[in-house]
């Protein structure tokens, strides 16, 4: 096997120092009734090049953003992923290492760590961000547990129009901790209902958990939420799903967020069915120590030259161990690299010109869809770049019908939301063109006529 | 001997912010091709203070710089004990990134995604078979989430049960993620001793019928195969409880002796570490949970399984204690796992796990003489010795950074916590004789200066881009962030 060096003198040579016979007799610690006694079923195994036909042979098997029009959304974002991103993150110093626990030979992870929380912080408007979490999900959840901590309360309060994957996991995540969730009604315009959530809201709240944009693609006013959650001591935390609409909107911070988080695949990583994509969280300094995950600090070495360490370690699960403010013990670094190098290439000005076109792009497909006989648009605020249309006929048929033309249409939001039944979440990005926007929307009308 | 590590031109390099010049970009955007539009003003945010402009050559200059500072298996030897940093096979990174892999959307409708849904059906039959257990889960997205998936499995089975139990068993040698997780599956942890391996007495001691679990890790932090093992599992079953087992370390038991056999109902594997997907500076990497028969209604939802010759995930799962992710689990390191498999065999992941732990006895046998070794049973995967003999005042800290001065990456330090001053070295199978004799004669050498010139090790390390930094006054006063 070509990873493995060892040739059969090498064995020999090694057995004699360690004084042994043999390789068996290194495990004679296992009890032999525990000892697997045959050769585990695993299929044969495979040249380089095999290897590569079977891995084409099961990709050709599936629709990507590359056979079809892709136009879903919904917590997972089709963009341009620029050449250098791919080719800066291979360099196997990057993705070889593990976490930098030894940083007089990390800095390169540690400097783009601290560059990484400098970015989520100049874009959620926050004191201080973290090296990162699993995903958007797992953030939220995190959040959650944090505005416990932070507040001493137990009950927090979910806007319904949050992504509804967000919503099952922080209730995995609180499902044995004595925390009482609750959700927020959606109101007519596809917001987060205000009077609900101030019929909700009491001394006991600790926070309330909206998206931004939310599930349906709609700018909540999150303003008038901080003020009403500040106003009943809970906290505002804000996840963001899609955080290229940062570069346009209002930052959470100004508008009163105490806590920040989201996903940032969006920013230049690859949508990989799923998987892995990367957590952002962000909050206030009152709420630092409080925070989970890895932090990285700048500091000096012994000669004073500026330098990089993993700090406020007594927050963590190797110290605190079972007091610890959560058990997570790495972050996505790989995936906040792709983030880092993906924003600084954007830079300042690109972001906000990405934002303007995904914006701009779906106003024109939301205008021309919500202009179609048989379909109409529930929500009509203010949204980023993903709507809610309505068919009258049903999506079931339609999407297939569609499907079939190769264009995948968007994503049915009857299962999440009873009450939206004939309703897709539609999602359009930079990558979509006006003539993919246009064969989308004559695919609708032909789909139903 | 010759030292592997030396000093060559390093170049400095600001901080990204440092660098901006208004005006400057790394990006085109395509032409806009629908009619502007704009949200309303009081939506809209202004500039962003601070945020970078770059040229594409400033941005590849920058990250390029970066990497040299760093150290990586690519570079060197990095035997970071209870990491199993084995080499990361290139063909893996190729085909994760490949077109029909990389660029599916996680909503794409069921039917046409059957080659991605076949891959992680197929991984999770592999991982079962290689550890005994009914069913494997690929959803968590890294070790501790993947001991949490575990722990909440356990919950929701004692629930089904009626049984309100509320503790857990954890021996000393435990990671600190095992009673984190405890915690944040809403356990109280009840930390047990062990002496090198578990017995079956102290078990005994603790296993009352509040307790719901005992976590356990096999072969331990030590390096030891836990030889009570199967005693343990049926004391631990017939006063109600279940056996959960931290799986970081399989990479010493891959072909040799599976965990499901063992006794135990709930493992999590690290693909990172065992299944040779690189470890990416922290991550991500991927936490699989294996489940004995009566824990399957317990798992996350969704669940890939198979229908026929149709692959589909099952989110009717009533019993399940929910998820954990957004989407299904870290599919890009699922590929390079999959494919690490593939490429292994049956044989050849037997063979990986015999070498990486000759590999580990071999340093021990070339180390045991110099270097104090606590515990004496025949260790499999990763060996601890502590600073005990160490002369000069030197520490393990101070063998830590010497290691580096002579270009190699430290073993794990002070952990496990049961043993003072450890320093648990872990070679893997990858690594040949050569570079273990180079390392071993590294040890040796410093362990000498130690008492010859323990000024070479309590200033190391001096050939890296820094020396040691200011941790205190990086936690007393934190700078999180850059500000202008």
């Amino acid at each position: 096997m070509r990873y493995l060096p060892h040739t059969p003198e090498d064995v020999a040579e090694m057995l004699s120092q360690i004084g042994v016979n043999s390789v068996e007799d290194l495990f004679v610690e296992i009890p032999e009734a525990v000892m697997l006694d045959r050769s585990m079923d695993l299929p044969e195994p495979l040249a380089e090049a095999d290897l590569l036909r079977e891995m084409r042979q099961l990709a050709g098997q599936n629709a990507s953003v590359a056979t079809h029009r892709s136009f879903l959304g919904g917590g997972a974002y089709n963009h341009f992923s620029p050449a250098a991103v791919d080719q800066l993150i291979s360099r196997s110093e990057f993705y070889t290492a593990y976490t930098p626990y030894q940083p007089e030979i990390s800095q390169g992870t540690l400097q783009a760590i601290f560059e990484f929380q400098t970015l989520i912080c100049q874009l959620t408007g926050m004191d201080a961000a973290n090296a990162s979490m699993y995903d958007g999900a797992s953030a939220c959840a995190e959040a959650v547990l944090m505005a416990m901590r932070l507040t001493r309360r137990s009950k927090v309060l979910l806007s319904k129009a949050l992504n509804p994957r967000y919503r099952e996991t922080a209730a995995t995540y609180c499902r044995y901790l004595g925390v009482q969730l609750e959700e927020i009604a959606v109101d007519g315009a596809g917001r987060t209902d205000m009077q609900d959530l101030v019929a909700k809201l009491d001394d006991a709240t600790a926070a309330v958990v909206m998206g931004y944009p939310n599930y349906f693609g709609v700018v909540e006013t999150l303003a008038d939420v901080a003020e009403a959650a500040h106003g009943a001591g809970a906290l505002l935390v804000t996840a963001v799903a899609e955080p290229v609409a940062l570069g346009l909107l209002k930052s959470p911070g100004e508008l009163g967020a105490d806590i920040v988080v989201g996903d940032g695949q969006s920013f230049g990583l690859p949508l990989s069915f799923g998987g892995p994509y990367v957590g952002f969280f962000a909050a206030r300094q009152k709420g630092l120590r409080a925070m989970p995950g890895r932090l990285v600090g700048e500091t000096v070495d012994l000669d004073g030259k500026r330098g990089f360490v993993l700090t406020l370690a007594t927050r963590e699960q190797h110290i605190r161990r079972e007091k610890a403010t959560s058990n997570i013990c790495s972050n996505q670094g790989l995936c906040a690299l792709i983030a880092t190098v993906y924003l600084s290439l954007l830079g300042k000005q690109g972001l906000r010109e990405l934002a303007d076109q995904n914006y701009a792009k779906a106003i024109y497909a939301r205008e021309r869809i919500g202009a179609l006989e048989g379909f109409s648009l529930p929500f009509n605020s203010p949204a980023f770049n993903e709507f809610v249309v309505r068919c009258d006929a049903g999506v079931e048929r339609l999407l297939e019908t569609l499907q079939a033309q190769g264009i995948l249409a968007g994503i049915p939001l009857d299962t999440d939301y009873p009450e939206l039944q004939d309703c897709l979440l539609v999602c359009v990005t930079e990558q979509n063109t006006r003539r993919d926007i246009d064969e989308l929307v004559d695919a609708l009308a032909g789909g139903v006529s | 001997m010759t030292q592997a590590g030396t000093s060559g031109l390093v170049l400095n390099e600001k901080l990204l912010f440092e660098h901006s010049e208004p005006g400057r970009k790394g990006y085109s955007l395509p032409t806009l091709d629908v009619p502007e539009a704009t949200l309303p003003a009081e939506l809209c945010r202004d500039e962003i203070t601070g945020f970078p402009e770059l040229s594409e050559v400033d941005v590849v200059r920058h990250f390029t710089r970066l990497s040299t500072w760093n150290y990586g298996v690519d570079s060197g030897f990095y035997p970071l004990g209870s990491c199993t940093m084995k080499y990361n096979p290139k063909v893996n990174e190729v085909a994760a990134r490949m077109p029909g892999l990389a660029d599916i959307h996680p909503a794409t409708p069921q039917a046409l995604t059957q080659g991605a849904l076949a891959l992680i059906y197929h991984l999770q039959e592999d991982l079962a078979e290689m550890s005994g257990f009914s069913a494997v889960t690929i959803q968590p997205a890294a070790g501790a989430q993947g001991e949490l998936a575990g722990m909440l499995t356990i919950r929701a089975w004692h629930e089904a049960q009626g049984s309100t139990r509320s503790k857990v068993l954890i021996p000393d040698t435990a990671h600190g993620t095992n009673p984190a997780t405890a915690a944040l599956a809403g356990y109280d942890v009840v930390p047990i001793a062990s002496d090198g391996v578990l017995s079956l007495a102290e078990v005994e001691a603790h296993m009352d019928d509040d307790v719901a679990a005992l976590m356990v890790t096999n072969p331990n932090t030590l390096g030891l195969f836990e030889t009570n093992i199967e005693p343990i599992c049926k004391l631990v079953h017939e006063r109600g409880g279940l056996v959960y087992c931290d799986g970081a370390n399989f990479n010493a038991l891959m072909g040799i002796a599976r965990p499901g056999d063992m006794g135990i109902d709930v493992m999590h594997f690290n693909l990172h570490k065992t299944f040779s997907t690189p470890h990416g500076g922290g991550g991500p990497g991927a936490g699989p949970i294996g489940v004995a028969e009566h824990l399957v209604p317990f798992l996350p939802k969704p669940l890939v399984v198979r229908d026929g010759e149709a692959y589909r995930l099952d989110d009717d799962r009533p019993q399940s204690f929910g998820r954990l992710l957004a989407f299904n689990g870290n599919f890009g390191v699922l590929i390079r796992a999959y494919a690490y498999i593939r490429s292994m065999g049956a044989a050849g992941l037997k063979r990986a796990t015999e070498m990486a732990v000759l590999n580990a006895n071999y340093i021990r046998a070339r180390l045991e003489d110099v270097y104090d070794l606590p515990y004496k049973n025949r260790s499999l995967h990763e060996v601890v010795f502590s600073d005990k003999n160490l002369a000069g005042g030197c520490h393990t800290l101070d063998v830590a950074k010497r290691l580096i001065d002579y270009g190699y990456h430290p073993p794990t330090i002070y952990f496990p916590l049961v043993v003072k001053g450890a320093i648990m070295i872990e070679p893997t199978e990858t690594e040949s004789r050569e570079i273990l004799d180079e390392f071993c004669d590294a040890m040796l050498v410093i362990a000498q200066e130690a008492s010859d010139n323990p000024d070479l090790l309590h200033n190391a390390p001096t050939v890296p881009k820094v020396r040691r930094l200011d941790e205190t006054t990086a936690a007393r006063k934190p700078k999180l962030k850059w500000e202008g």
